[in-house]
This record gives structure tokens, sequence and C-alpha cells, in this order.
């Protein structure tokens, strides 16, 4: 039963991420959930948030920032901590792989809000693995895309057929152990300069 | 992971693979051991393949320290002591068996604020007293006329920065937590924030003093050399078991950075580093500004004459590199003095500790460097460049005086602090 009473605070300039992380946190039930994502002055939007867990991305430069919490001064009203403590390890790991990193508000329970950083840990993880998929989806169509080109060089200048002219590419990236993607690049930028 | 690998591969020489270490940085000038360490070969002639991680921010550099992402890592000096301690975060044992270097920051403030200090008698280039008085009579001036205190920015509370930029602040009468606001800004971010006068000035390492001078953001107008001549500043830092479980690699390592650090001291070289520290994968600066820190002619405000400035930033000279134990516990004694932990004979023995010269002699004893014979000393007692025991009987240890005249006996914390009248 997700304890809707907390606030979640989210601080990422990755605005598809933050909403990834956000919509998770919705769907578990928590209502009051904020995302900083414009870093200006980002001291001042924590404290006026006023949160109880927060979660930052591990590229942010802003960890550091958000540490200054850490210190009781006037600054800070309610400083705040590093979530996990000495005997969760584990759940340090799985955050900074996941590429996040969490605190709550001192003297928060934190089997309170446990479930929590799980969810948040495995909307990183699913976050990455989508941008990874995509990448590996765009860097295909743009290796075929290459490939036909390079190929429709290979058979106007050889005069050979279209099955013929990728069996070409594909022996000379297999003996020179290369990409057969990159043997294309190199035929296109050829192609390029000699016309 | 190389720690991840059985015991009997410690060895880094082995015929065959070199002993690969993951190493974390923070784009600053006084990471350039490391950049070296690898780009020159001094890594590969110990049997090691460095791979250099570029890093965001200290938090993530002693996280992923802390959890084996790295070996070790280019790391604000009192950084492994805090994580052993547990300041403001989990508690994680660390170890500094190597210095990265002396100085190399500066207290940079807004062209306004300066304007006004300069009307308040400050010169460009006098010392930190004089720039001191300068800026407490603009701090009263603001406080008499109502205005919002001024707000100078630091890289991290647990930082050199912060506690020289507090020392200096309390040393000319400017209370640092009542007088101005100090904030933990990323170095990256300083330039803007200056130029958008967010921030009234900052206490930050190289390239981003010079940066702002450049944009017309900032006047240097303390280095950290001119506050304490010779004051420590990064370490290498590897979590405590490292040692334990991987001494050997520890030692290669150890070797390889001072023959780096060597190098990179070396003026000649300079213009060859500042290219190599330039490159987007390490700094990501022009190689003028990073040459300014190399060579300490800085230049204070845009369109000034650059001035020479002695050891502003020491990579080997005057035992740069030795993790001196009396350079934990000064870091000690502030982080008492602001407020970040209670004073104890038991806790300063434990940050003493965390500087590990036994480690840096046993890594350097074969190779016939000199090695000073004390793991502590009297710190600003050279009033100028003083011989002091060492193995080879001939080390040379340069003048290390604090501004205010103030020395620091490791053996006599309390009374130190006592003496700047806090309350133990």
């Amino acid at each position: 039963m997700a304890d809707a009473r907390l606030h979640i605070l989210v601080i990422d300039d990755n605005v598809a991420r933050a909403a990834v992380i956000e919509a998770g946190l919705r769907e578990a039930g928590h209502s009051a959930v904020t995302l900083i994502t414009d870093m200006r002055q980002l001291l001042a939007q924590i404290v006026s948030a006023d949160p109880d867990v927060i979660f930052i991305d591990l590229e942010n430069p802003n960890r550091d920032v958000l540490e200054q919490m850490f210190q009781v001064s006037r600054t800070v009203r309610r400083p705040v901590a590093m979530f996990v403590d000495q005997s969760d390890t584990a759940s340090i790991e799985a955050a900074i792989d996941a590429g996040v990193s969490a605190y709550v508000v001192n003297g928060m329970r934190k089997e309170r809000v446990k479930p929590i950083l799980d969810m948040a840990i495995s909307r990183f993880n699913a976050f990455h693995r989508l941008r990874e998929e995509l990448d590996r989806t765009k860097q295909a169509l743009e290796d075929r895309k290459i490939i036909d080109k390079a190929k429709g060089i290979l058979m106007k200048g050889k005069n050979i057929s279209e099955e013929d002219a990728y069996a070409l590419l594909r022996k000379t990236a297999m003996n020179e152990s290369r990409r057969m993607a990159d043997v294309a690049r190199g035929l296109v930028t050829a192609a390029k300069l000699l016309s | 992971m190389s720690s991840q690998a059985n015991p009997q591969d410690d060895a880094p020489a082995l015929e065959s693979e070199p002993a690969a270490l993951t190493l974390g940085f923070i784009p600053l000038v006084d990471c350039a051991p490391l950049v070296v360490a690898k780009e020159k070969g001094f890594a590969a002639d110990e049997g090691l393949s460095l791979r250099l991680v570029r890093e965001t921010s200290w938090a993530n550099i002693r996280d992923r320290v802390m959890i084996g992402h790295f070996d070790a890592a280019h790391m604000l000096g009192p950084m492994p002591i805090a994580s052993t301690l547990g300041i403001g975060h989990v508690e994680a044992p660390m170890i500094a068996p190597f210095s990265l270097g002396l100085g190399g920051n500066a207290i940079t403030l807004s062209p306004a604020v300066f304007t006004q200090m300069e009307a308040a008698g400050a010169k460009l280039g006098e010392g930190p007293a004089e720039m001191g008085r300068a800026l407490a009579a603009v701090v009263g001036s603001r406080r008499a006329a109502g205005a919002a205190p001024l707000t100078l920015a630091v890289v991290h509370l647990v930082s050199g920065h912060h506690y020289e930029l507090r020392y200096w602040l309390a040393a000319c009468g400017v209370d640092p937590d009542r007088d101005v606001r100090i904030i933990v800004l990323p170095p990256s971010f300083m330039v803007d924030a200056a130029r958008e006068q967010q921030i009234d000035g900052f206490c930050a390492g190289e390239p981003w003093n010079s940066l702002a001078v450049e944009a017309g953001a900032g006047v240097i107008a303390v280095t950290k050399s001119a506050l304490w001549r010779q004051g420590p500043e990064k370490v290498l830092g590897f979590r405590a078991n490292f040692a334990e479980r991987w001494p050997q690699r520890l030692a290669a390592l150890l070797r390889a950075l001072y023959r780096a650090a060597q190098w990179a001291g070396r003026a000649d070289n300079h213009p060859e580093l500042a290219r190599m520290l330039a490159s987007p994968d390490y700094v990501g600066a022009p190689p003028a500004i990073i040459a300014r820190a190399l060579s300490g002619a800085l230049v204070r405000r845009v369109g000034a004459e650059p001035e020479p400035i002695a050891d502003f930033l020491v990579f080997h000279d005057h035992a740069a590199n030795f993790p001196w134990q009396s350079h934990s516990l000064w870091f000690y004694s502030q982080m008492v003095r602001c407020g970040q932990i209670a004073y104890g004979p038991a806790l300063a023995e434990k940050a003493r500790r965390v500087y590990r010269p036994d480690l840096y002699r046993g890594a350097l004893a074969a190779t016939g460097v000199d090695l000073p014979r004390a793991s502590a000393k009297v710190e600003g007692a050279l009033r100028t460049a003083t011989p002091v025991a060492s193995r080879n009987g001939a080390m040379i240890l340069g003048p290390d005086g604090f501004f205010d005249g103030q020395p620091f006996d490791p053996a006599q914390i309390e009374a130190y602090l006592k003496a700047f009248g806090v309350h133990i």
C-alpha cells in the first residue's frame, strides 16, 4: 500500500526520464510528486518544495548542491540524509548502477520509503533499457540506409546485381573484421570524394 | 571490474595483461597527474592500464569509490576523512596514500564587489589581509545599508575551498555564518552564476577562476597559495580495504603517479600538458587558460597583465605528493571549526590515520627517491625554504606560512581551535 502522504521530489534535467519516474510514482498511488527540471536556484526550489524524499539523477552535477542540505544550517530548515544506511549497501549499489541517488528528510523512517526507492530504481533501469533499445533501433536504421547507398554505388560501378553487391560488402567486412555498415560508410565517403 | 578478480592477480606486471584500474576524476587542472600517468606511459611502465572516468559531481566520486565502481579517484583532500568519519552521509572508511598537489585554488569576486573593495582601499594583487580588510568594509557598509549579505559559492562543503574561504573571512573579521551566505555550486556553473549575479564570488580550482576572469564575470582576489603557501588540496582516495586487497597495484599506481606529478611539475612540459588537459575527455577548456594555472602566471582581471604567483599550483616540488598527516588533521580541525563534527581525541586519531604516509613510503622505498622521515609537521612554521630530515638527507620544503601567521601544530589541535574561539 503506497504511502500517499509522502511528498516526493524528482530532480532531473532529462525531462523525458523525469516524466517516466513521475508516472511510475503516480501509478503506485503517490499523488504528491514534484519535478524539478530547471536547475537554476536549485536549493531555493528544493526548500520551497519541502519534500520528504528526493531523487536526483547521477549525471546531474547538482548532487553536490543537494548534499549541502546534509548540513544543519540556517539556509536549510529540514536537513536531509542519504537514503540508505550502513547495512544497506545493496540498495546503494542498485541505485548507483541505475543512475539515481536518493535522499530522505532526517528522521524519516527508511523502511517507510524503501518501496519508493525500489520503484525509482526500476523506473530508471527501464528508462535506460528503453533508451538503449531506441539507440539500437536508430543505429540499425542508419546502418541499413548506408548499406543501401553503398550497394547502389557497387551495382552501378561494377555493373553487378544487388545480391552480389551485398555479398561483396559482407565478404569485405568479414575479411577486415569490420562491421558491414562501417565498410559501407567508407565506400560512400570514398565515392563522394571521387565524384 | 579489476577489484572482482582473484587475489593472486594482484601483481600488476604479469607478463601477460596489464592490471586494469578504473579511476574517477573531476575536470579540473589538478587532475593532471592521473592524465599524465596514462597519456605519458608512466602507468604502463608499472604494468597498469588506466581507465579514467570523468565525473560530474564529488558525491558521485565518493559513492563510486565506496561501492567499487572506481578503484581510486581524484578527491577533495577532506573527502576521504569525511567519508571515514561519516560526516554528511554513510560512513565508509577511505584512505589517501598520495597527495595530487598543493594549492591551485583561488577566491574570485564579482567585478561589482571588487570595485567596491577598491573604493575601500584594496589594490589588485595585494595580500589576503589587505583584501580581507576591504571585503570586511564592503560587508559592513552593505549591512549598514540594509542590503542582502554577499553570497559566496564553494564546490562542496567538505572541501579545502570551503575551509580556506571561511578561514580567510574569519581572519579578516567577517563571520562566515552570519555576515555572508555560503552556498554550494558545481564549478561548471560558477561562471554563469557570477555573470547572472546569483553569486558575488566563489572559491574554486582552476580553470574556473581564469574562465570567470575571461568572461568578465570575476576578479581573482586571493589565491590559496597566498592564504596558506604549500596548502594541501586534492588526494588520491581509495576505499580503505583496497590497500589490503590489492597492495601491489596500489604501490604501482603511486609510483606511476609520482613520476607523472614530477613530469607535470616541470615548466618545459607545460605547453604539452596544457594541450593534453584541454581535450574534452579531460578538462575541456582552452589550453591558454589551463597554461595560466600551470605556470602560476594568473591574469587577475580581464585585460590585466599576467602576474607570476609563487607556488600557485605545485604538482611535485616541496614533497607535494607526500600525504602529511598534519594535513589530514588540519582538515579535521576545520571540520570541527565550522561545526561539521565534534572534537574528540579518538576522532582526531581516526582522521589522522586516513592519510597514509606508510603506504607512500612502502611504494617508493625501492625507487631511491627521497622521503621525509616525519609523517606530520608543524604547518606554517617555515618562513623560508628549509631542509628537513629525510631518507637521503637532502629534502627541501618550501616556505609555508598561513597569511595570518598562525602555525598549526598537529599535536595541539585543541589549543589551536581554542585560539580561534571554537568551543570544544
